[in-house]
């Protein structure tokens, strides 16, 4: 257990956190190991674990029928795969694959909520640490959608 | 000399590097224009269709010709396009200012590149990389829209088996069969192996690009005096004399196009400035 | 410029019959002759051959969008402030070709210009203007790079300033330190002398060049009296004008830190993007550069010619433009003239001589749109 925890607190995510804190967030995590190939999660199903990388490659795909797979984004080491489980109604919105060998935490979203309803220094931890992932997520979509390397308006 | 006036150079040969993307080889057939620094630009005349500014891809030394990439978006750009080796046109520069190389020694070096903004940077990159020993950690970070708009492919396959240098391109947009990373070029900034305390990085890309990546850049701990872009604006001369290119007080052709970005931060973000 | 002088050395005289020869003399030593001229309703400057091509007994009424001739009962002969011409058509040409390319099979031969400009007068330069040409000379021929057509044709150039006496109410050389005194920089300077039903000219050398030409003329040595009068004359004319531009730092200072005041927006309503500020203004040196191909297809010129920061074009990057919107144009321009460049060439790009407020269709005053940002900076908050 205590291994554990100072892996989580060598994550750049949680870099900081206190000792407390970082005791209650490791009672909700294990250690995972997936496959070359391995899904995470599908779209659709229940957040009830979210993912930081410790080592690999996790791609978000979304896959329609008639159209080719579409890759939305590829995660890497020290980085979180997954945000719905912070949000109703927590059900994840697009596939996760691992690319090759990905050592991970896994955290159980429902034991994390949990925490973060009872103590608000959790809640608002984790609240500081997800919301610039998020921002910064909200930001590449945007430059992802603006197409900016694409041919100019009227040329 | 009248400045405004070109040197005829001969096209030798001609690269389609992507459906719309050419890069030339040319050679001067008398006089040649001066050695251009990295960063620099030239004006390319075409006979009876105009002129436009193309940032120089490679300079014509040791036996190198003048190399130029050219994407067809106007009447200009898209003459150069179809130009076929043997044809002639007019080269005058170079202009504008240079990638700080020189004051970047010692430092560790990161490039972040969007698109067509590559093309600029390929002399600074291979400057660095001919010069390897006098930089620290060496980093280009290439984002396109997809694999196939992707520039100098062999060239980033030969620095990518340079153990020395750390090459991360990412695209936009991507199927299965893409195998490398997916999602926007200042992704990559937080990624990269850098230390800002002694970094000098090199921005070029479309403008909305470089706005994204200086924010990045800011978050890594970057000072703005050593974040440089390339800068783009509308230009007839390339002298400071036409008055078109101004961005705020600069002269976008004398004081840019390289320009860092601590001088141009209060006006980078003002809409139509 | 009013400072209390002496009487400079060399001053001189002349009679109208003397200012006819001075033309005579010119002419004779190879000089084109170019100075005012009334055409269309208007002072224009065009080639002279006389002192009867000069717009006798006329003066100009100049309010924000109107510009009048009147007629006057003495038979004056500068006494207009400026009309919609300025010199520069003559030193910063509206179209030069700037080069010649022919295709000889896959070849490309470049024919540079044609030779040397015709050696050029300017009779009757206002010394608001004869700022204007410092300031393009700043621009175009002192910077790194030279328009060699522009210094070949300044070179060439003799000037022959005429003070200001009769100033007009869209008129501000004094708050710009332009006028109505030339205090250098000219070849000879005359004031109108025209009191007391006179009518002389007190001619001051401003060059060796000058001083030879007035020693030709039939002229007598000017007198204290003739020097107080010459006085008077841009006295009177500094008691007329009213309208002030604010000083150039606190103007400078309040445009660039203000790219988003709501006064923009005001402006861009009453502005018609029509160019004319630009193309009256002495200074503005904008240009664009055009392919003219021959019918054959085997001949083409390089034709550079006026631009103006409100057209659309302008700012075209490949794909649009970069300010689509008036108000982005007249910030560019007014904010160019009076603020950016002093950054770039170490003066401002205005000399006040009031020509884009009258030539405004919509009578926009650029003194007053100024004040508007250096008045009450607090209003500025959008």
């Amino acid at each position: 257990m205590e291994s554990l925890e100072r892996i989580i607190l060598e994550q750049t995510l949680f870099a900081g956190l206190d000792p407390d804190i970082a005791q209650l967030v490791t009672g909700c995590a294990r250690n995972l190991h997936f496959e070359p190939g391995a899904y995470l999660f599908h779209e659709g199903e229940d957040a009830k674990e979210f993912y930081l990388i410790r080592h690999g490659e996790v791609v978000l795909e979304i896959t329609a029928p008639g159209r080719r797979t579409l890759v939305l984004s590829t995660i890497k080491d020290g980085e979180v795969v997954g945000a719905s489980w912070l949000i109703p109604p927590y059900r994840w919105n697009s596939d996760a694959r691992a690319r090759g060998h990905v050592r991970a935490l896994g955290f159980n979203a429902e034991c994390l909520r949990r925490k973060c309803d009872e103590d608000a220094r959790v809640g608002y931890e984790m609240t500081k640490r997800f919301m610039p992932m998020m921002v910064n997520r909200l930001q590449a979509a945007y430059l992802q959608l603006l197409d900016v390397y694409g041919r100019p308006e009227g040329s | 000399m009248d400045p405004y006036v070109p040197l005829p150079y001969r096209v030798l040969a001609t690269r389609k590097d992507t459906p719309d993307v050419v890069t030339l080889d040319l050679a001067p057939v008398g006089d040649s224009i001066p050695e251009p620094q990295p960063g620099q630009f030239t004006m390319l005349y075409v006979f009876g269709v105009g002129e436009a500014p193309i940032s120089v891809s490679g300079a014509p030394v040791d036996g190198n010709p003048l190399v130029q990439t050219v994407r067809a978006v106007g009447a200009v750009s898209n003459a150069i396009t179809r130009l076929r080796p043997g044809q002639e046109i007019g080269v005058r520069g170079p202009y504008g200012t240079a990638w700080p190389v020189e004051s970047a020694t010692g430092h560790d070096i990161l490039f972040v590149a969007g698109g067509l903004g590559l093309a600029p940077l390929r002399p600074a990159i291979r400057h660095v990389l001919s010069n390897r020993d006098r930089y620290g950690r060496v980093s280009l970070l290439y984002g396109t829209r997809g694999p196939e708009d992707m520039l100098y492919r062999d060239e980033l396959a030969e620095w990518r088996r340079m153990l020395d240098v750390e090459i991360e391109v990412t695209v936009d947009h991507a199927d299965r069969t893409w195998r490398g990373t997916v999602g926007v070029v200042t992704k990559l900034i937080p990624r990269a192996d850098f230390d800002p305390e002694r970094t000098t990085a090199m921005v070029c890309g479309p403008e909305v690009m470089m706005r994204f990546s200086v924010l990045a850049l800011q978050v890594a701990g970057l000072p703005f005096e050593r974040t440089f872009l390339s800068l783009e604006r509308a230009m007839k001369c390339g002298l400071g004399l036409c008055g078109r290119c101004q961005f705020g007080a600069h002269f976008v052709c004398q004081e840019g196009a390289v320009i860092s970005y601590d001088r141009i931060a209060h006006i980078f973000t003002v809409r139509e400035i | 410029m009013t400072t209390i002088r002496a009487l400079p050395p060399g001053s001189a005289v002349l009679r109208l019959d003397g200012l006819q020869q001075l033309i005579a003399a010119l002419a004779v030593r190879g000089y084109e002759i170019v100075g005012p001229v009334e055409r269309d309703g208007a002072i224009l400057y065009d080639r002279i051959a006389s002192t009867a091509d000069l717009p006798a007994g006329r003066t100009d009424r100049q309010e924000p969008g109107s510009y009048r001739l009147e007629p006057r009962a003495d038979g004056a002969l500068f006494a207009y402030a400026v009309g919609p011409h300025s010199w520069k058509r003559y030193l910063h040409r509206p179209n030069e070709t700037l080069f010649k390319s022919r295709r000889v099979g896959e070849e490309l031969v470049f024919d540079p210009p044609a030779g040397p400009p015709p050696r050029t007068a300017f009779l009757g330069v206002r010394p608001c203007e004869l700022v204007a040409i410092f300031v393009q000379d700043r621009v175009l021929m002192e910077g790194h790079y030279v328009n060699t057509g522009y210094k070949a044709r300044r070179e060439a150039t003799f000037l022959v300033v005429v003070n200001c006496g009769s100033p007009a109410a869209t008129c501000f050389c004094t708050s710009m330190h332009t006028g109505p005194r030339a205090t250098g920089g000219f070849d000879i300077a005359l004031t109108e002398l025209l009191a007391d039903g006179r009518q002389e000219f007190l001619a001051e050398p401003g060059t060796d060049g000058g001083a030879a030409l007035l020693a030709y003329l039939p002229t007598r040595p000017a007198t204290e009296a003739d020097w107080q009068a010459a006085l008077a004359v841009t006295a009177q004319a500094v008691a007329s004008i009213g309208r002030r531009m604010p000083p150039g730092n606190e103007i400078k200072a309040a445009l660039q830190s203000n790219p988003e005041h709501a006064r923009w927006d005001d402006v861009a309503r009453r502005c018609l993007a029509c160019a004319n500020c630009t193309l009256v203004c002495p200074t503005c040196f904008c240009t664009t550069v055009e392919d003219r191909s021959d019918l054959d297809g085997q001949g083409a010129a390089r034709v550079r010619r006026w631009d103006s920061c409100f057209t659309r074009d302008f700012s075209y990057v490949h794909g649009g433009a970069v300010r689509t919107q008036t108000r982005s144009r007249f910030r560019q321009w007014m904010t160019h003239k009076l603020a950016h460049w002093w950054d770039q060439f170490g003066t401002s790009g205005c000399v006040g001589c009031g020509r884009c407020i009258a030539w405004c269709p919509a009578g926009i005053d650029i003194t007053v749109e100024a004040a508007a940002f250096t008045e009450g900076q607090n209003h500025g908050i959008t």
